[in-house]
């Protein structure tokens, strides 16, 4: 299916997505806010990078404009192996659509769709058929097997967000954008779908970007970046403990 | 809560524009009813003021009963030996005798009409100054075989002095020379109507009424009231006259305008009141639906403390408040709708005369409150909603509303409402003894009903039609399309509501062409039935009586096998005013009439005394062949008949009316008798040459038209088409107080989603994608409506049919079809802004939507 067709761009640098010199402002004159000031970023094929800061350091708008949902002041920014920057609208949501998949906070589903329409809705919207193999994979893996015509208003949270998940990796995106993934769940729950996360960058070798505020989320990482006042910081690598990452951001807090 | 109530509404300006439009537009046609009535009677006001215009008395003839007021009886005129007898009388300072009539003017050969509105002709006397209503504008007044013409047709016909002209009344068309032009009473506007004035023995002979009056106007002395005056000449009255003051004279003339214009006064405001009803259906629901969408903000207030009630107080003042800004502009809007409806009738062939607009107190007192009452009662149902908001719903994502104590027994109660509503309006059209105001009633409360519990009911439908109605969005319109359908069967309830204000209207404009259909069917059928073969001579505008020479000419055509000449008018027969028609011998080879008893014979030998009447007439009376009859013109002069015949009416109606005797007989005692048709049999049928030998014969006598039967047909429908198309265009103005209510719940619809876009944007769905899925529901959303709407109006046409004789039940397909596809315009249509709109949604921002 979609990765036959796709044509395998990330695959001769491993680079998924680059982004160079990114600066965002909003607003003009004295009012104006710097909310990124000069971010360089390289995310590799198959790897698992968290993007971690105090609120207000900019780790959302940098990850919306990774994913070409925001355009960034000066900068450039490649998906890929296409530079996004200056794209149409529709260019865009036609390269978000084969190479992008996004996974909210508030999972965000259609509340009229049962678990498995949300999760080839994607794939619908491009008018592409799934294929059955890797969907039963997909949703056994996400363990939505049972839940497949379930409602969203039939489900807990965290079946929900795996819902989600499962939508963000139905197309084989280059790249998987996660927004405070577990921002909205408990903490079992939360520990539940880091662990799909892991394992989907494991399992499928899932290229994922993630932004959190919760230091156990980050510790799953390979990488954590810790973004303060919109330049990135510091670099942690993997295997980082949740007290490590505390220490950093109590560091940038101060 | 007024604070809040205000601050709320102006922080989603948007959304209440788009609710009180509905309201605008059905106070508009409310106030622009009133305003174009109210002109039309000040204008009528005026010209029956100016008729009278120094007149005190009047004498005219007296009918022998009261004329049914159609317009095909006059009262019989008088001799004119009368007049210088009232101008003898000590206290009259001078009199008038006059004559009057409908009178074409003829242009190369064509009668000049304006819009449908009368050609009028009357004698003038300017030696009379003081009752005199005519000024002379320029030339001189008429003499013999002259006529002065007003000066609005002048300026239309580009007349000049001298100019001939060709007059037709009572007989053959005379040519005569124009001697001057005149203006008529105040600055009153006549409509479309043409005035020609003559001399007394001129329109004498004209309106053949050689030696006769049709009127005497008188005026009093100085010091001498009406009253007496009246007393004085009612002492030298010959029978069959009376006298009256001028004043009581205007109101008894303008009592048959008077009582047009209150029906259409009444039919125009039903329309409004039918716009506002469907505009209530707008209200209801995008008040539910934004009260959905702020159960945070209601919640909120409920945690600070306020009640329940007060909850409800505010959105019942927003409703007050919607409907007092809505009411007023409606008011201005339905000013400029007034001279919009004067165009409308115009364009329909019927001008009325307008003399400025007038906006009485009552069309304002009459427009606020409807409109604010629909409102605050639309928003009853929402505000009782609105206090099921749970306090805690302001802290809980995505909170739903409960479902009220009484949600399970709403489709009991919807169902009760319908069959309710259909009791009452088979009740209405098939109970017996009811009045005319009490069939109204129950059936207008009937349809009410039906609609409001077929709207309620509606939701049940929604899901699996709109799953039927959207197969193709879904099948050729991709993912967005698909999503569409979804969408449209998400929330039932919401879907139908907003369906239902579309459904109503296009339930109204089905029963009116089914009606319509009906109504041509039977007519058809009737005159097929009927009506051999041949040629029919009616007036130009096919129901003005021509004069009986344009017959007797037509009788002279060579090749002529039979002519029947039908005459028309009022008599008084067992005491009652019935319609009586009188017809030739030759009617016996054109028409085939379905005897009970008796044979076509009949017609030929009707004879001094012969009669022949329907079916229903014969049983209402007990009459049989043999029976005797009386019948009674209104000159009081009566025939002593006896029947000969029994007929059978077509469902379609017939040229005859219950009583019917020969034209003999007719024309000794109806004055200056008419023919309301003539119907020719040629020899060899229809051919053009047999057509043009009756035109040429009928050279004389513009006003005179030849048909075939199909043109004969076509032309009498032609009138209940013009009907027709006024009605639509009325009926239009709901669809498009639906067609609004489309737009905002597809407004309120993006805003409740806007996250959800945000999301099928982020996930791949391109603008245009966007776009095609609100088009495609709102696409669904309005065939829905035209879909139950079309059904419904079956459903009363059809019951319509089965009661109303004349209305055999046809399914006009074609017009059905067009409907069908005017839906999925209006669709289309409510679809361009709020499609705009969710397409322009920033990615970023309608995903951090709250």
């Amino acid at each position: 299916m979609a990765t036959t067709e796709k044509p395998e761009l990330s695959a001769p640098t491993g680079v998924a997505v680059e982004a160079r010199e990114l600066t965002r402002r909003y607003g003009e004159g004295e009012t104006a806010v710097d909310a990124l000031r000069g971010v360089d970023l390289t995310v590799r094929s198959g790897e698992l990078v968290a993007v971690m800061g105090p609120s207000g350091s900019g780790k959302s708008t940098l990850m919306h404009i990774l994913a070409g949902l925001d355009k960034p002041t000066s900068g450039t920014v490649s998906i890929a192996g296409t530079e996004i920057t200056d794209l149409s609208d529709t260019k865009l949501t036609h390269l978000r659509r084969d190479h992008v998949g996004f996974v909210f906070q508030f999972f965000n589903l259609l509340p009229m769709l049962d678990a498995e329409e949300n999760v080839v809705l994607p794939l619908s919207i491009a008018g592409k058929k799934p294929d059955k193999e890797w969907l039963d994979d997909l949703l056994e893996r996400t363990g939505l097997n049972n839940r497949r015509s379930h409602r969203p208003s039939e489900l807990s949270g965290g079946q929900q967000q795996r819902v989600a998940i499962a939508r963000a990796l139905v197309t084989r995106p280059t790249i998987v954008f996660a927004d405070e993934p577990t921002g909205n769940l408990d903490s079992k729950t939360s520990g539940e779908i880091l662990e799909l996360v892991r394992s989907m960058v494991d399992d499928y070798g899932q290229t994922t970007v993630m932004v959190t505020h919760e230091a156990r989320a980050a510790s799953i990482a390979d990488r954590i970046l810790f973004l303060a006042d919109g330049l990135i910081v510091k670099e942690l690598g993997s295997h980082t403990k949740p007290s490590e990452v505390l220490e950093v951001m109590s560091s940038l807090d101060s | 809560m007024i604070r809040i109530a205000l601050k709320g509404m102006a922080r989603r300006k948007l959304r209440t524009a788009l609710t009180a439009i509905a309201i605008v537009l059905g106070v508009a046609l409310i106030t622009g009813t009133y305003v174009l009535t109210d002109s039309i009677k000040g204008a009528f006001g005026g010209i029956f003021t100016s008729v009278y215009q120094g007149t005190d008395a009047t004498v005219t003839g007296k009918s022998a009963f009261d004329l049914s007021g159609n317009g095909t009886t006059i009262a019989p005129p008088f001799s004119e030996a009368l007049l210088p007898k009232v101008r003898a009388l000590p206290d009259v300072a001078a009199a008038v005798g006059g004559v009057g009539g409908i009178a074409h003017l003829v242009v190369d050969g064509k009668v000049v009409h304006f819009g449908g509105a009368p050609n009028l002709g009357f004698s003038v006397d300017p030696t009379q100054a003081a009752l005199n209503t005519l000024t002379l504008v320029s030339g001189e007044w008429p003499g013999t075989n002259e006529v002065v013409i007003d000066e609005s047709t002048e300026h239309k016909e580009s007349f000049q002095l001298g100019d001939m002209v060709g007059v037709q009344a009572n007989g053959p068309v005379l040519r005569m020379r124009i001697s001057g032009f005149v203006h008529f009473g105040g600055a009153a506007s006549i409509g479309g109507a043409t005035l020609a004035g003559f001399d007394l023995p001129t329109g004498q002979r004209l309106f053949d009424r050689v030696g006769k009056l049709d009127q005497i106007r008188a005026k009093a002395k100085p010091g001498v009231s009406p009253a007496k005056l009246v007393g004085e000449i009612q002492a030298i009255l010959p029978p069959h006259t009376q006298v009256k003051t001028a004043e009581a004279q205007a109101k008894s003339d303008a009592k048959d305008t008077e009582s047009f214009l209150n029906f259409l006064q009444y039919l125009l405001l039903a329309f409004g009141y039918i716009a506002l009803f469907v505009g209530s259906f707008v209200i209801a629901n995008s008040l539910s639906i934004t009260i959905a969408q702020r159960t945070r903000e209601l919640a909120t207030l409920r945690t600070l403390g306020a009640s329940r009630r007060q909850v409800r107080v505010l959105i019942v003042l927003e409703g007050l408040v919607i409907g007092a800004i809505a009411s007023v502009a409606g008011i201005f809007v339905g000013l400029g709708l007034g001279v919009g409806l004067f165009k409308l009738f115009d364009a329909a062939g019927f001008t009325l005369p307008n003399n400025g607009l007038v906006l009485h107190t009552r069309t304002v007192i009459a427009a606020l409150l409807d409109g604010v009452l629909v409102t605050v009662i639309a928003s009853l149902r929402p505000a009782w909603r609105a206090t099921r908001v749970p306090p805690i719903a302001a802290v809980r994502e995505g909170a739903q509303l409960p479902p009220g104590r009484f949600a399970k027994w709403r489709p009991v109660g919807a169902a009760l409402l319908t069959a309710g509503g259909f009791a009452l309006l088979v009740y209405g059209l098939f109970g017996s003894g009811l009045g005319t105001s009490a069939i109204l009633l129950s059936m207008g409360a009937g349809t009410l009903l039906i609609f409001i519990g077929v709207a309620l009911l509606s939701g049940r439908f929604v899901r699996p039609l709109a799953w039927a109605l959207g197969a193709p969005a879904s099948r050729f319109g991709g993912a967005a399309g698909a999503l569409a359908r979804d969408n449209s069967r998400r929330n039932p309830q919401r879907t139908a509501s907003t369906a239902s204000a579309l459904m109503i209207g296009l339930a109204l404009i089905t029963l009116i062409a089914v009606m319509a259909a009906g109504i041509t069917t039977s007519f058809r059928g009737a005159v097929e039935d009927l009506w051999i073969s041949g040629y029919a001579i009616t007036s130009q505008n096919n129901f003005e009586p021509i004069p009986v020479a344009a017959g007797n000419a037509a009788a002279k055509t060579p090749g002529v096998e039979a002519i029947a000449n039908v005459r028309g008018g009022d008599a008084l027969v067992f005491g009652k005013v019935s319609q009586a028609t009188a017809v030739g011998p030759g009617a016996a080879q054109i028409f085939q009439v379905k005897w009970a008893s008796g044979d076509n014979s009949v017609f030929t030998r009707l004879g001094a005394h012969g009669a022949f009447v329907d079916e229903g007439f014969a049983k209402d009376h007990h009459l049989s062949v043999g029976s005797p009859l009386k019948l009674t013109a209104p000159t009081g002069q009566t025939l002593q008949l006896k029947v000969l015949g029994i007929f059978k009416p077509p469902t379609g109606g017939s040229p005859f009316g219950p009583v019917t005797i020969s034209d003999a007989a007719w024309d000794k005692i109806y004055p200056s008798p008419n023919n309301i048709y003539s119907f020719i049999r040629m020899r060899g049928g229809e051919t053009p040459d047999n057509e043009a030998a009756i035109v040429r014969q009928l050279k004389a006598f513009p006003d005179a038209k030849v048909q075939t039967k199909e043109q004969f047909i076509d032309n009498q429908i032609a009138g209940i088409n013009a009907i027709l198309n006024v009605l639509f265009v009325l009926l239009a103005l709901s669809v498009v107080v639906s067609l609004f209510g489309i737009i905002n719940t597809l407004v309120l619809t993006v805003f409740e989603r806007t996250r959800e876009i945000g999301m099928l944007r982020a996930v791949g769905m391109t603008r245009r994608n966007i776009r095609s899925m609100i088009r495609n529901e709102s696409i669904i959303t309005a065939a829905l409506g035209g879909v139950i709407g079309i059904a419904l109006g079956v459903v009363l046409g059809g019951l319509l049919a089965a009661r109303v004789d004349f209305i055999v039940f046809t399914l006009p397909v074609g017009q059905l079809v067009f409907f069908a596809i005017g839906t999925i315009v209006v669709g289309l249509l409510a679809a361009i802004f709020p499609a705009r709109r969710a397409a322009k949604l920033n990615v970023l921002e309608a995903l951090q939507y709250e």
